[in-house]
């Protein structure tokens, strides 16, 4: 990442030099930050909601399996009070699933659970988005609208718990 | 102890196992239950089975309910078993408890506290009256209200204690915790290794135990600071990748009890924590479970160690109901040398008490 700083700060100086304007977008965000983002959504999708966003999608290039897909474990973490030292709670079934597309891009993917065509599927998407002429339609057709689906679905949690919240009202001593 | 080998059984061993499948199975002409069914209608079993069994999976807990006809220690037993089969890929970063998107969210300590009071699906205030509605089969309840949600999370009712001084702070450290998973419980086991142990302890076990610091056995006057139940992000950092992704979302219980703390030559009077957390929707082990681990803290804190809930050895090496239940039913195993050989000893002993009697009798 510093490496990266260094860049942008050459290309600022360059730019300076040769009076080229800067990008309207003061940054590009971090490649790791949107690949985290499309991983963590694809993480959340069962298969049949991944089938049914990619059948509005561009099809997906042909691939091969590097390593599973896989069932296996993690162990969670909790800590201790809350905010302390980490302990061992309890294993959480995980499948995962590594692929190479044609061109040579590695994609991976976890997820809890054992689903492994999820997992194989959300592996064949991680790499197709890593190529940056894929990836807006695979983001609209495919992430956009899980990620939106996911935020409903926690948006309307959040909303019967606030229905369950107590108001309590203090009563006026009368004189 | 010895254990002989039985043979000639297997007939009568594959009939049982016949009669087994037909009772679980039940009345043919009734409905089969999906596992689908038990993880939405019956997801409190799904949760226990989970924790018990320490390992979360909600689609297998039902699968372990289905098979063990409703026994849950028997069905934590097999998800038990069924985990010594998959590789482990690692361990996750700490669950973030206070990022925990609230769906139950109660104090006793405080009234009105930052983000309130949130009741979530709970049977509190439900007045415990069998409800013979449920005996009909009939269309979904009416949809649960909604309201406008305010804040996405909420500050921990010890974090407040302690911006005030007021709460024991945990420790600051990153050390690779201990696992009983893979190296036997050691005595004096440490705070991450005894959590551990009870967040897998048997729910019955720690409820009476913890029931037992409040009258009396042990010295505890807890207050619940904080219950709180929901959805917290799994992350995981993959060797391959170099970062921390997310895995998905699961349901947690947390219970933070706060229990008074007379002070000693180095600390101020001052409150400390009791720590509950478990897989699912499970309130009452979180409770029994935060109850024991502070009275487990007796000796690391200078308290007197005179009750069963603050000993070490008694707790840990008794709460997993997997081991308890494996040693206790291995008693139905053929015993027959065993007891050949006591019974042998009783007869000697009662024949040679015999010829004492009849010779003091002769003489």
């Amino acid at each position: 990442m510093r490496f990266c700083g260094e860049l942008n700060e050459l290309d600022v100086r360059l730019s300076r030099l040769y009076h080229v304007p800067m990008p309207t977008t003061p940054t590009e965000p971090d490649p790791t930050a949107a690949r985290r983002r499309w991983m963590g959504v694809l993480a959340r999708a069962d298969a049949a909601t991944l089938r049914t966003r990619l059948a509005e999608a561009p099809p997906l290039p042909p691939h091969t399996r590097l390593r599973g897909p896989e069932t296996g474990l993690v162990m969670a973490r909790g800590r201790q009070g809350g905010d302390g030292a980490p302990f061992n709670l309890g294993e959480i079934t995980v499948t995962r699933c590594s692929i190479r597309l044609q061109d040579g891009t590695v994609g991976h993917a976890y997820a809890t659970g054992r689903d492994s065509a999820q997992a194989e599927l959300a592996a064949v998407l991680d790499a197709a988005l890593q190529d940056a002429g894929r990836r807006p339609a695979l983001l609209a057709a495919v992430i956009e609208p899980l990620a939106a689906a996911q935020a409903a679905r926690r948006a309307a949690d959040a909303a019967r718990a606030a229905a369950t919240r107590v108001e309590f009202f203090t009563m006026a001593t009368m004189r | 102890m010895a254990y002989v080998a039985v043979k000639g059984g297997e007939r009568a061993i594959e009939a049982a196992h016949a009669w087994l499948a037909e009772e679980r199975r039940g009345d043919p002409a009734l409905a089969e239950l999906s596992l689908a069914q038990i993880e939405a209608q019956l997801g409190l079993a799904v949760d226990r089975v989970m924790a018990e069994g320490a390992c979360h999976d909600r689609g297998l807990a039902a699968l372990a309910i289905k098979q063990s006809r409703g026994d849950l220690i028997e069905a934590a037993f097999l998800l038990r078993a069924y985990r010594t089969t998959l590789a482990r890929f690692g361990a996750s970063e700490p669950l973030d408890t206070g990022a925990m998107r609230i769906r139950r969210r109660i104090s006793a300590t405080y009234k009105e506290l930052p983000g309130g009071q949130v009741l979530g699906p709970t049977f509190d205030y439900t007045h415990r009256l069998l409800d013979f509605a449920l005996a009909a089969e009939g269309a979904p309840p009416p949809p649960a209200p909604r309201a406008a949600a305010a804040e996405a999370t909420m500050p921990r009712v010890t974090g407040i204690l302690a911006a005030e001084g007021l709460m024991a702070p945990e420790p600051a450290s990153e050390a690779e915790p201990g696992d009983l998973t893979r190296e036997p419980l050691a005595f004096p086991a440490d705070r991450a290794l005894r959590l551990q142990a009870l967040a897998r302890g048997d729910e019955g076990f720690l409820l009476s135990l913890g029931y037992s610091t409040q009258r009396g056995y042990g010295n505890a006057h807890p207050f619940v600071g904080e219950i709180r139940m929901g959805a917290v992000t799994v992350e995981f950092a993959p060797p391959e990748l170099g970062f921390a992704i997310e895995l998905g979302e699961i349901t947690v219980t947390e219970c933070q009890m706060v229990n008074q703390f007379a002070g000693s030559k180095t600390e101020p009077p001052q409150f400390t924590r009791g720590y509950g957390l478990v897989f699912g929707h499970g309130e009452r082990k979180s409770m029994a479970m935060a109850l024991v681990d502070r009275a487990l803290r007796a000796e690391e804190l200078g308290e007197a160690v005179d009750a069963p809930a603050q000993v070490q050895e008694f707790v840990l090496l008794h709460c997993d109901n997997v081991e308890a239940t494996g040693f206790v039913e291995h008693l139905k195993l053929p015993h027959y040398v065993d007891f050949q050989s006591e019974l042998e000893k009783l007869r000697e002993l009662r024949a040679t008490a015999q010829m004492a009697g009849q010779r003091e009798a002769a003489e």
